[in-house]
């Protein structure tokens, strides 16, 4: 094997938390570490086993530069599939870039962007899906995104498709035999008998798909639609949200026209709240923007809070959204429980069942915790219910998904127009090609770099 | 001792199909040329089957004509029987196959082969090569004559240490009974490329009055008669036609054969070399598909003044007690005499992946090789790759760049590609299947594909070229002109439609929507095109075909470009791979021994996987290619 470059960079974000980690690449990262760690108790870096921390200092001459724990790897049961060295720092940013310079000095170059993953991906320790989704790790925005994230290193979305290219590949190699040599393999009627397995694998590529949207619901938080008559309290509900978490995370100009996503994070899971341009300012959403702008908003919410006041009679307004949100995850706050109840709730009851339906005092800061629990173990019951599943979270591997599906529905289309085999095997070939790129086992020359240059530094 | 020496551009050895390809093309370039035969008396041999063309064969004589070959015109010109097969499936498949008269077939081609100037043709055994310092500058006859060459091309067929054997009988010539050539193999071991045993097959030969037709079915051939060659007028080979017959074998044929398999010198292990799956003996398939009752097999004349038959389908090298025994129970075959046996073949072939796709060698400068040499199986695809030779071999000597077809562009691409870059274990034969973009390289379309590519090279003529392109282009204007004619939902025009069992319109339509209805086509609705031309067939041919299949077209056309992109990311053959960081060392040796000339050839070589492409094009973007 040729000796590859040894590459070193900072492996954990730029910020001044003070721990921080310089991760070291390739033939020389032992030859490197020996030169600058000075480990307690002089151990000999060369005897100790794979895969174990010890305590040193590195220095640089006589100089003491920090105090730090290193792992060291070897080659090949690490991520690279190189020898690798991790040097933890304790010292803060100045230190790590310190350290970082110093390994470079003694042979190691910088790594470029994406560098360490494309190791990987080169030396066969991960497929091109596996590299995707370690970039949505880095970038995951919540614990739910990131379990995403590794559900699919671990190959499972390469897995499914793997196993769709090979039942799509088994019928076009029949096909194919079946031209040319006639005398032995019967064509008649195939068509019929391959039309329900091409349905199949259309069937399959669109749960995948539908996954694509749960991976944007997951990565980019549930939409979030807050319904209610005037002066419900469904302004004190965002307020009573954003104050509890205190963690406004970005301010995105939302799909929908008009509107602003506000983003809240609620422990584990993110919500973007469609928060209309009124809704702080006149808490009456549905005098403002009409029951069709209601509506659609709700259209396109992942969840709809429906806020009632207890202490007002039901009226029209209440009956409208109940219509609205039909069929629609909700989640019902019976609010302003600590003021005299005067709605008949029985009736309204009725129709709520089966949604979860939570008693609150907003101003009074009462039922909140229910709430915020409510939508966590709604997003759990979904990881559960999903467990199995296996999410497609980019962009690019759903328009492959999309571009098989179509090819797919042209060979069905061609089927049913009564055209002979060797036609079907055009789009069929289609679809096996863009399966073939969700995993990176189609050769595209502009892939890879697309791919890789999306890392973060020192991945 | 005294010896002969003379001065020659090429050398051709071999004067097979491949040969006579190779030859011709290099001596129409303007090279002196001397082609070596074992007999001059078997110029263009057909050992085998009494046919060219077929699935995918045919379009291979196409391109090859359209090149400015030589198979087309001369099955033209010695054809008994023409057939347009797999007509009830896409135009991608449909394939021109013509019965030879075999005689004919031959002796037209030597009086072509004859009577072109600066071509020289030589009986004797070229038995050694010359070579100096990794360049070939000539061959040795086995009468120790020098004949000195800037270019030799190998096209030695099955003859190298051939060895014809049916049952416990073994004798060491090549087809035929003709002389083999014992010598050459060790000369090229000797200059250090490594030779492997193939073998192939031929049925018996029947006389045609033991036969009884009335119980097989008769196959006619088609009328009109489509030529082969475009520069062919169709008008000049419309004639009498003979008929080819179907029979079957029967329940008791595989019994036989059963019976006597351990006797069969492929199963006994007394054949060594590796035979084609795809053109199986008899035995192997009784073997293969034992579930089969029986299977069809073609009676196909030898020519129209023998009364010989060849037996396709029945290959075999079972002795001769078995064959007499076995060919006895084919329904019709009751009383059947046996003109000649039927027998396996096997030889000395190189492995292909010692050549580059300009069929030169990689180890010796200037040596080519083309045909069975080179482990391909049949007639048409060594002679295109004859043709391929003795063009690249001509270009070599004038300094220019050699002419690669790639897989988009041509069958004969397909097939060098695959004999260079993939590991062939058997005899390798064309078929539809291993084209990937089989609906734009169809027969039909050839000449439009190739013709500029033939004129380039220099063995198409000017007058031919213009013909093309003007075709191409009338072809062109039609088809745009037929999508901008309005056709009202009249009465005038359901009448038309509904004539030919279309459904009426319900709206009016352009004129291309109608031709692209299964049931229409260019001239049933002439009627509704107010500027209708009367154009010749094959233009019509043309226009349907891209009106029709319209949308299955553009799809290809994208995967081809997809294709070229890779394929036109080119590779220096400087390239030490395995001093490339991060190529996995399997892969590394693997393209250090093929030294691809492409990023697309790369990915093709068995053992390299997606992920060492990636690192490749990492690699070629570093350097800034």
């Amino acid at each position: 094997m040729n000796k590859t470059e040894t590459i070193a960079a900072i492996a954990t974000a730029m910020n001044n938390s003070g721990i921080g980690i310089v991760r070291i690449s390739g033939d020389d990262a032992f030859a490197i570490i020996k030169k600058i760690f000075r480990p307690y108790k002089n151990k000999n870096i060369d005897e100790v086993s794979s895969h174990t921390i010890h305590y040193g200092t590195i220095v640089d001459g006589d100089q003491i530069i920090d105090e730090v724990l290193v792992l060291i790897m070897k080659a090949p049961h690490t991520y690279t599939r190189e020898n690798t060295v991790e040097i933890d720092c304790h010292g803060g940013m100045y230190v790590l870039q310190k350290t970082l310079e110093l390994v470079i000095r003694n042979g190691a170059r910088p790594a470029e962007p994406g560098e360490f993953t494309k190791r990987a991906f080169v030396n066969g320790r991960i497929d091109l899906s596996q590299a995707e989704a370690v970039i949505d790790v880095i970038n995951a925005e919540n614990d739910f995104a990131l379990k995403s994230a590794l559900t699919q290193l671990k190959g499972s979305v390469s897995e499914k498709i793997r196993e769709e290219r090979a039942i799509l590949l088994e019928q076009i190699a029949y096909i194919e035999a079946a031209l040319d040599d006639p005398e032995h393999i019967e064509m008649e009627g195939y068509g019929e008998e391959l039309r329900p397995i091409l349905i199949d694998r259309q069937k399959v590529i669109q749960t995948l798909l539908d996954s694509a949207d749960d991976g944007r619901i997951i990565k980019e938080g549930v939409k979030t639609v807050i319904l209610g008559k005037p002066n419900v309290g469904k302004s004190s509900l965002l307020n009573a949200l954003m104050g509890q978490e205190r963690a406004i995370v970005t301010d995105i100009a939302g799909t929908t026209r008009d509107a602003i996503e506000e983003s809240i994070r609620l422990n584990d899971v993110t919500l973007n709240i469609i928060d209309t341009a009124g809704i702080r300012d006149t808490e009456d959403v549905i005098e403002r923007i009409g029951v069709d702008k209601a509506r659609e908003y709700a259209k396109e919410a992942d969840l709809i809070v429906f806020v009632v006041d207890v202490s007002k009679k039901l009226d029209s307004n209440d009956y409208e959204i109940l219509d609205i949100i039909k069929g629609k995850k909700t989640i019902v706050l019976l609010n302003k429980q600590d003021l005299v109840k005067e709605a008949e709730l029985d009736n309204l009851m009725k129709e709520l069942e089966g949604m979860p339906v939570i008693e609150t005092s907003i101003t009074q800061n009462q039922g909140l915790d229910l709430f915020t629990k409510t939508v966590r173990e709604m997003f759990y019951k979904k990881e559960i219910n999903f467990n199995d599943q296996v999410y497609i979270t980019n962009i690019r591997q759903k328009a492959a998904l999309e571009a098989a599906k179509d090819s797919l529905s042209r060979a069905i289309d061609s089927i049913d127009a009564g055209m002979s085999e060797d036609f079907l095997t055009i789009d069929m070939m289609d679809a096996y090609t863009s399966l073939g790129s969700v995993i990176g086992e189609a050769i595209e020359d502009d892939l890879a770099d697309e791919i890789f240059s999306k890392f973060c530094m020192g991945k | 001792m005294p010896v002969v020496t003379e001065e020659y551009d090429v050398v051709v050895v071999g004067a097979g199909h491949a040969g006579c390809e190779a030859a011709l093309a290099a001596a129409r370039l303007g090279m002196k040329t001397i082609v070596f035969t074992v007999s001059i008396d078997s110029i263009a041999l057909m050992p085998c089957n009494p046919n060219i063309g077929g699935s995918s064969k045919g379009h291979l004589v196409r391109e090859l004509d359209a090149l400015g070959g030589e198979m087309g015109k001369n099955i033209d010109k010695t054809f008994i029987q023409s057939k347009m097969l797999n007509t009830s499936k896409g135009p991608a498949v449909h394939s021109l196959r013509a019965q030879a008269d075999k005689q004919e077939y031959s002796k037209a081609m030597r009086q072509t082969m004859e009577n072109t100037e600066n071509l020289t043709v030589r009986q004797g055994e070229v038995a050694e090569l010359i070579v100096n310092n990794g360049k070939i500058e000539g061959v040795k006859t086995y009468s120790k004559s020098v004949y000195k060459a800037k270019a030799v091309i190998l096209a030695t067929g099955t003859y190298l240490k051939a060895r014809c054997i049916y049952g416990e009988v073994s004798n060491p010539t090549g087809p035929n009974g003709l002389q083999a050539a014992n010598h050459l193999s060790d000369s090229l071991k000797e200059n250090g490329i490594p030779l492997r045993r193939f073998k192939t097959g031929t049925p018996a030969r029947v006389d045609k009055r033991s036969l009884d037709f009335s119980k097989m079915k008769e196959q006619k051939g088609d009328v009109p008669i489509v030529p082969f060659s475009f520069s062919t007028d169709p008008e000049t080979i419309q004639k009498e036609q003979v008929s080819c017959w179907l029979t079957y074998t029967t329940e008791e044929t595989h019994e036989i054969i059963r019976k006597n398999i351990d006797r069969s010198p492929l199963f006994s292990g007394e054949i060594e070399g590796t035979g084609p799956r795809y053109c199986p003996s008899i035995e192997d398939k009784v073997v293969k598909f034992p579930e089969k009752k029986r299977h069809q097999i073609f009676v196909e004349p030898e020519g129209n003044y023998t009364n010989e038959m060849y037996l396709s389908g029945m290959s075999s090298s079972l002795p001769e007690d078995v064959q007499f025994a076995m060919y006895k129970t084919m329904i019709g075959l009751e009383n059947v005499k046996i003109v000649r046996n039927a027998y396996a073949i096997e030889y000395d072939c190189i492995n292909a992946n010692d050549i580059k796709a300009s069929l030169e060698f990689k180890k010796i400068e200037g040596l080519y090789a083309a045909g069975q040499i080179n482990g391909s199986s049949g007639y048409e695809e060594a002679a295109v790759q004859g043709l391929m030779a003795g063009v690249n071999a001509v270009r070599k000597i004038r300094g220019q760049e050699p002419v690669i077809l790639d897989r988009s562009q041509a069958y004969i691409g397909v097939l060098i590609d695959d004999l260079v870059t993939k590991e062939n274990m058997e005899p390798y034969r064309m078929m539809t299947s291993r084209a990937e973009y089989r609906l734009l390289l169809r027969q039909d379309n050839a000449d439009l594909r190739l013709t500029e590519i033939g004129h380039e090279i220099g063995l198409v003529s000017d007058e031919r070229y213009e013909a093309v392109k003007k075709k191409k282009q009338i072809i062109e204007e039609e088809v745009a002109r037929i999508k901008t004619i309005p056709i009202g939902a009249n009465k005038n025009t359901q009448n038309i439609v509904v004539q030919y069992g279309s459904s009426p319109l319900n709206t009016g339509v352009t004129l291309d929507e109608l031709i692209r209805r299964p049931e229409l086509d260019y001239e049933k609705v002439k009627e509704l095109d107010p500027e209708y031309k009367d154009l010749p067939k094959d233009i019509i041919d043309q226009i349907n075909i891209e009106i029709k299949y319209e949308g299955y077209i553009s799809r290809q056309q994208k995967q081809v470009e997809n294709f070229r992109r890779i394929e036109g990311r080119k590779l220096s053959e400087k390239i030490e791979y395995q001093k490339i960081s991060g190529l996995r060392l399997e892969a590394g040796q693997k393209l250090d021994q093929f030294k691809p000339h492409s990023i697309g050839q790369a990915s093709r070589i068995s053992g390299v996987t997606p992920a060492d492409i990636a690192v490749l094009l990492i690699y070629l973007s570093k350097e800034g290619k």
